[in-house]
């Protein structure tokens, strides 16, 4: 711990680095962000953004949230030494934040509370999201009935099928959830359909964008929803272990639970950030979803940011097992963060997140997400790079019922007709 | 600078007339075969083609300019190949102006210099980008200047007046209304939103102003025409191309008599 820190349990002087107020007043984190939407939703969009200004220096919105976090989420979501798991991890000590414990079983819930109170504000009567693994549609939903609030969720056909449960438990919430059948069927073509529901009834409904992309305001705003996260875990790691951890390690996809926890670490020169990417069947291959890894610099669903494009600027197609990771952009703050080097982005396998999801269940008697399993996976090779005395604090941004199907596919776990039952061998 | 598209507007209107746009993406249902269907527009008497540049993610578009897009790129249609497209069709048909519509990812991709370059030598007339708003378009609209480009901007029923005034000041050529909110396809009614986003726009600005999203047919092009410089049809043009079914020879019949039927109704109101 820092010498000069006055105060013990606030961890040690943080620099503060250039660059760190960010977006500026158009939505720009360095080149990335920005704010590339059609005409139609010009109006719209400037709502939410003078919505939100308006709700941040508003002492009731700050409480009606922190009151619908702490009793309806849950909050403040635990943090779990993993003592066994963490043998595995040449012996560097791994803390993990729980945000699969919230309600609704994700982070996705910080998020969507923050606007549906601001839905309200404005005046709007029907939400309308997208979702890949179901997570925040599955939110969505949840604060739609809470709310009173007519709700259409957007989900591509690939999705629906891998994500079942998580459809059922949308329509038991009294969601319409559209199955979206052009492109790719994933979460891109979710959001593109989800932007063509919006500019035909932009009136009524507000447009609540899941993850830290989008155009202005959205990355922010939603990375503000999310920073409950790091501001917790950093004060719970420094009351646990009386020090900041070595990494914070998190799941990109479009990137929200990892903007949530490294935010606050930000300041925190001496902690390193690590994104963790979809490398699908390897970041070698065609079939992956690590934007960060294997991407360019371009304009996707409203803002500059990473994009897997072809050398015309057409999207490639993204491949994860996970659905919610399968998405060929990625947050514009994330693209910031790893030019200015400040994070690190890191390709993990399906197959390495599919091992250190076993690996989790059968050390810890926890069930993560897909989506966590691949910061998971990045834990176990950084506390291997890292060694023994090392802290790694990781995101488990969602628990893995959702995931039981293709689980249960991935290891053999069903019964299959007149065969034992040698379930899960290794 | 009076351009070309400026040109062709100003004839129209001292006929007494509105400009017949239409549009059609390269590449559908080939590249060939695309060259020759816009061709078939001009013939059937449209004033103005917007060549559609196919995208991945076409997030304005609805199912009919969906279906077209995709043909095209599996079809393997590149961004040479809708230049060539330009190029051929300005050169057949050198009284029309041609334009470019597209979102912004290819052109920022293929370069935003080197698009306006290759776009003005194969003979464009401008560009319409709608997913690039005027913020966000300084060094497109600079580059476009250098090459002699319009730059088309849309305006929807939902911007305000002050924006109204921002939009238009930074546009050329003409004015593109929305005549609704949502996305391009064919619709029964025009509606009432279209006459009152044009009054709106004509406040604010010199520029003819035409309008487009969802007129199909001879009777709204002529009900648009009242009040409006220009009136744009896609999608109806997209669906006689998909009903064609492949036969080439009825796809650009039909394509150039709905024309011919939409160059009447201009010309009724």
């Amino acid at each position: 711990m820092s010498e000069k820190s006055e105060n013990p349990s606030a961890g040690p002087e943080r620099d503060h680095l250039p660059g760190t107020e960010v977006p500026d007043a158009r939505g720009y984190f360095g080149a990335y962000g920005g704010r590339f939407i059609p005409e139609a939703l010009v109006a719209a969009v400037e709502q939410v953004a003078e919505e939100y200004e308006k709700a941040k220096s508003d002492p009731a919105f700050a409480a009606e949230l922190d009151a619908l976090l702490k009793d309806y989420t849950g909050r403040p979501s635990p943090l779990t030494d993993v003592r066994r798991f963490s043998a595995e991890a040449g012996g560097a000590r791994i803390l993990l934040k729980r945000e699969d414990l919230n309600h609704t079983g994700s982070h996705k819930i910080n998020n969507v509370l923050g606007q549906a109170l601001l839905t309200r504000r404005m005046g709007k009567t029907r939400i309308i999201a997208e979702t890949g693994a179901g997570q925040h549609g599955v939110a969505t939903a949840t604060a739609c009935a809470l709310f009173g609030f007519d709700c259409t969720i957007y989900m591509g056909e690939v999705d629906t099928q891998r994500q079942a449960l998580n459809v059922a438990r949308m329509r038991m919430l009294g969601a319409e959830v559209v199955s979206v059948t052009s492109g790719s069927r994933t979460l891109k073509d979710a959001i593109n359909e989800a932007f063509r529901d919006w500019v035909a009834n932009v009136d009524s409904t507000h447009y609540l964008f899941g993850t830290v992309a989008g155009p202005h305001p959205f990355p922010m705003m939603v990375r503000d929803f999310h920073r409950v996260i790091g501001i917790e875990a950093r004060q719970q790691v420094l009351d646990r272990t009386g020090r900041l951890p070595d990494a914070v390690v998190a799941c990109v996809g479009g990137g929200s639970n990892a903007m949530g926890i490294f935010h606050e670490f930000i300041p925190d020169a001496g902690v390193r950030l690590i994104g963790c990417e979809a490398a699908g069947e390897g970041a070698e291959t065609p079939r992956h979803a690590a934007t960060l890894t294997k991407g360019d610099p371009g304009v996707l669903h409203g803002s500059r940011t990473y994009v897997l494009q072809d050398e015309d600027g057409q999207t490639i197609e993204s491949h994860s097992i996970s659905a919610g990771l399968d998405y060929p952009g990625v947050g514009p703050e994330h693209a910031w963060l790893k030019d200015t080097g400040r994070a690190e982005y890191r390709p993990v396998t399906d197959d390495a997140a599919m091992q250190a999801l076993r690996l989790l269940s059968r050390t810890e008697g926890i069930i993560p997400a897909i989506e966590s399993a691949h910061a998971l996976a990045g834990a176990l090779e950084l506390g291997r790079e890292l060694g023994p005395g090392a802290t790694v604090l990781v995101s488990l941004s969602g628990r893995g019922d959702k995931d039981m199907h293709t689980a249960a596919e991935y290891f053999g776990l069903y019964d299959e007709p007149g065969a034992g039952s040698a379930h899960g061998g290794k | 600078m009076a351009s070309k598209l400026s040109g062709i507007l100003a004839a129209a209107k001292a006929e007494g007339r509105a400009a017949l746009i239409g549009y059609l993406p390269a590449g559908f249902p080939s590249v060939d075969g695309g060259i020759r269907a816009v061709g078939a527009l001009i013939e059937g008497g449209c004033d103005i083609v917007e060549i559609g540049l196919p995208h991945s993610d076409p997030v304005l578009d609805g199912p009919t300019i969906q279906t077209a897009d995709d043909i095209a790129l599996r079809g393997g249609v590149r961004i040479k190949d809708v230049l060539r497209t330009v190029q051929e069709v300005a050169a057949a048909h050198p009284a029309a102006a041609v334009l470019v519509m597209t979102y912004w990812n290819p052109v920022d991709r293929y370069g935003v210099a080197r698009f306006a370059a290759d776009l003005a030598a194969a003979g464009g007339a401008g560009c319409i980008l709608p997913d690039l708003p005027v913020e966000e378009s300084v060094e497109w609209r600079k580059a476009a200047e250098e090459h002699g480009l319009d730059t088309v901007f849309v305006v929807a029923p939902s911007s305000k007046d002050r924006r109204l005034a921002e939009v238009t000041a930074a546009g050329s050529g003409f004015v593109y209304a929305a005549a609704v909110m949502g996305v391009t396809g064919s619709r029964a009614q025009v509606g009432d939103l279209a006459e009152d986003l044009v009054a709106r726009t004509r406040a604010t600005t010199e520029l003819p102003v035409c309008v487009g999203l969802g007129v199909s047919t001879r009777e709204q092009a002529a009900q648009v025409a009242g009040f409006a410089d220009g009136v744009i049809v896609g999608s109806a043009f997209v669906q006689r191309i998909l009903d064609a079914d492949g036969d080439e020879g009825a796809a650009l019949a039909a394509v150039r008599e709905l024309a011919g039927e939409l160059a009447q109704g201009v010309r009724r109101s």
